[in-house]
């Protein structure tokens, strides 16, 4: 069951993507069949409402104990209430207890990039937060970018540069770009790369990235 | 993938309440500042915490401050508050040179200085740094107060002197006055990448120079003999020459997977001329811009 509200999707996208892979293999049952094989080694939400320290009715990080607890997180401007355990990090809360999936999980160790979100307005890598840690705090996930008409500019770059080849870096990817692009609306080459520096891109795409950027900002690069 | 191994987590919201959590469960407490290191040790298993105290609840510590002639900088300030600190930009700025190159623009909105040099890894950046600068650690627990020297700090790869019970304040940082300096740090590639050795220089007034290393022992170490060589003396070609000699003597590079021991010692005769060089001309107020890479 979900205890999300309001509803665990994003709000609609800017774009009006009909299908989307994910949709897909859930379509397929795939999915389902994947979430099987992978156990989650925390609770999801409905084995943690069977348990006996499951959490009292009020959110609050005044809870203790190892076991799940009731926390309110702001993602994307919305309240979403969910149960996790202390050890469940922040990617985890939004990948499998909110189905927020454009995180991405590429190391779980804060080395790629994949999993960046924005934690009051700053990148961080969601592998390396617990989501307790997150209570208080307004995250902005990919999903959130992506329906932000003042982001349409960047998300546009990407799809016009063809910056992806397997698309798996580029959540965090732009997320990183959206941080720098805040902190500096008219970043360098250099400023980008830095800004950049710690989001992998397996397929090697980021002259295509950085060139991206370089557009979605006016300061120069391919259009 | 996920973290194997369940702990408490408590919040306190005062230093007293987080020492009280600290004295009840010794050992088997663990302090969470920004997370960039514990949380992978967690989700490795390298440490399994009966419970984990989160400092961010406690007001102040995030503080980055001028206290008579002492900055302090607080358990919670992160690398891209030291970055962004005019005051550390002013008094320290091969402090903020070093904050630049430590890994990634995400893991520097995290990760804490304090956290780095409580996790005592031999590539701390902020090691070598504290230990030109001459910095102390504060350390707090209910039994009272302690400033350790950054020098009696480490005692091996991820050790240091804090005890179970102790919490770590911030550090303490003596204003050195004018001086010039350099840091430089080897990697593998720009950005996000581990020292695979580091050269760090000081000049402060009446030629006294305070030289650190990183990656090249099993802590960060200050180089005694090529302080004692420069001592007082006007650096000069022939001078800097000397120093470079006595680099071997001072480090202990080994091979691992960043690079081989080799080419470490090599570079760091290269790290060692261009640092004592650069920090000479800082000093002079010429030379490269800080945060200006010198390899
Ligand atoms: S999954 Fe978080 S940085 Fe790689
Ligand atoms: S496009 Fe494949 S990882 Fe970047």
């Amino acid at each position: 069951m979900s205890e999300t509200t309001p509803p665990q999707e994003p709000s609609a996208p800017r774009r009006s993507i009909r299908t989307t892979r994910r949709d897909f293999l859930r379509g397929m049952g795939l999915a389902a069949g994947a979430a099987t094989m992978l156990p989650s080694l925390s609770a999801p939400a409905d084995e943690a409402e069977a348990t006996p320290d499951a959490a009292p009715a009020t959110p609050g990080l005044r809870e203790t104990g190892r076991g799940p607890r009731k926390i309110e997180l702001r993602i994307n401007g919305q309240t979403h209430s969910l149960t996790v355990e202390p050890r469940t990090t922040l990617l985890e809360a939004l990948r499998e207890h909110l189905q927020l999936t454009g995180a991405k999980n590429g190391c779980d160790r804060g080395a790629c990039g994949a999993c960046s979100v924005l934690l009051d307005g700053e990148a961080v890598q969601s592998c390396l937060l617990l989501a307790v840690e997150a209570v208080g705090k307004e995250v902005t996930t990919i999903e959130g970018i992506a329906a932000d008409s003042r982001y349409a500019r960047l998300v546009d770059a990407f799809c016009a540069h063809d910056a992806a080849q397997c698309g798996f870096c580029i959540p965090g990817m732009v997320v990183g770009s959206a941080a720098l692009l805040n902190r500096n609306p008219h970043p360098s080459a250099a400023d980008i790369r830095e800004g950049l520096a710690g989001h992998l891109c397996r397929c090697a795409t980021h002259p295509k990235i950085i060139a991206a950027v370089q557009a979605a900002t006016g300061t120069g690069g391919p259009t | 993938m996920a973290i194997a191994h369940p702990f408490l987590y408590e919040k306190p919201g005062t230093v007293k309440q987080a020492l009280q959590l600290l004295a009840q469960h010794g050992a088997g407490a663990r302090v969470l500042a920004g997370g960039t290191d514990l949380v992978g040790q967690l989700v490795d298993g390298l440490v399994r915490p009966e419970i984990v105290v989160d400092l961010k609840g406690v007001p102040d510590l995030q503080e980055i401050r001028m206290e008579k002639d002492v900055i302090h900088i607080g358990a919670l300030a992160t690398f891209t508050d030291i970055m962004e600190s005019p005051l550390i930009r002013k008094k320290l700025p091969v402090m903020a040179e070093m904050t630049e190159w430590v890994a990634s623009r995400g893991v520097r909105n995290r990760g804490t200085m304090v956290g780095n040099i409580c996790s005592a890894v031999p590539c701390c950046d902020s090691g070598p740094i504290l230990l030109v600068y001459g910095g102390k650690v504060l350390v707090k627990s209910a039994r009272g107060q302690r400033a350790v020297p950054i020098a009696q700090w480490f005692t091996g790869p991820r050790r240091t002197v804090l005890a179970p019970g102790e919490l770590v304040l911030g550090v303490r940082v003596p204003d050195p006055g004018k001086h010039g300096g350099a840091f430089v740090k080897m990697r593998r590639y720009k950005g996000e990448d581990l020292a695979q050795a580091s050269v760090t220089a000081l000049l402060l007034a009446g030629n006294q120079w305070r030289i650190a290393f990183g990656s090249v022992a099993p802590t960060p170490i200050a180089g005694k003999r090529v302080e004692k060589l420069l001592h007082g003396k006007r650096l000069t070609p022939a001078l800097v020459e000397e120093a470079v000699a006595l680099t071997d003597q001072e480090t202990a590079p080994i091979t691992d997977i960043r690079s081989t021991r080799e080419y470490r010692a090599h570079m760091l005769r290269v790290m060692m001329r261009r640092a004592l060089e650069a920090a000479a001309s800082r000093k002079a107020g010429r030379g490269p811009a800080y945060g200006t890479e010198l390899i």
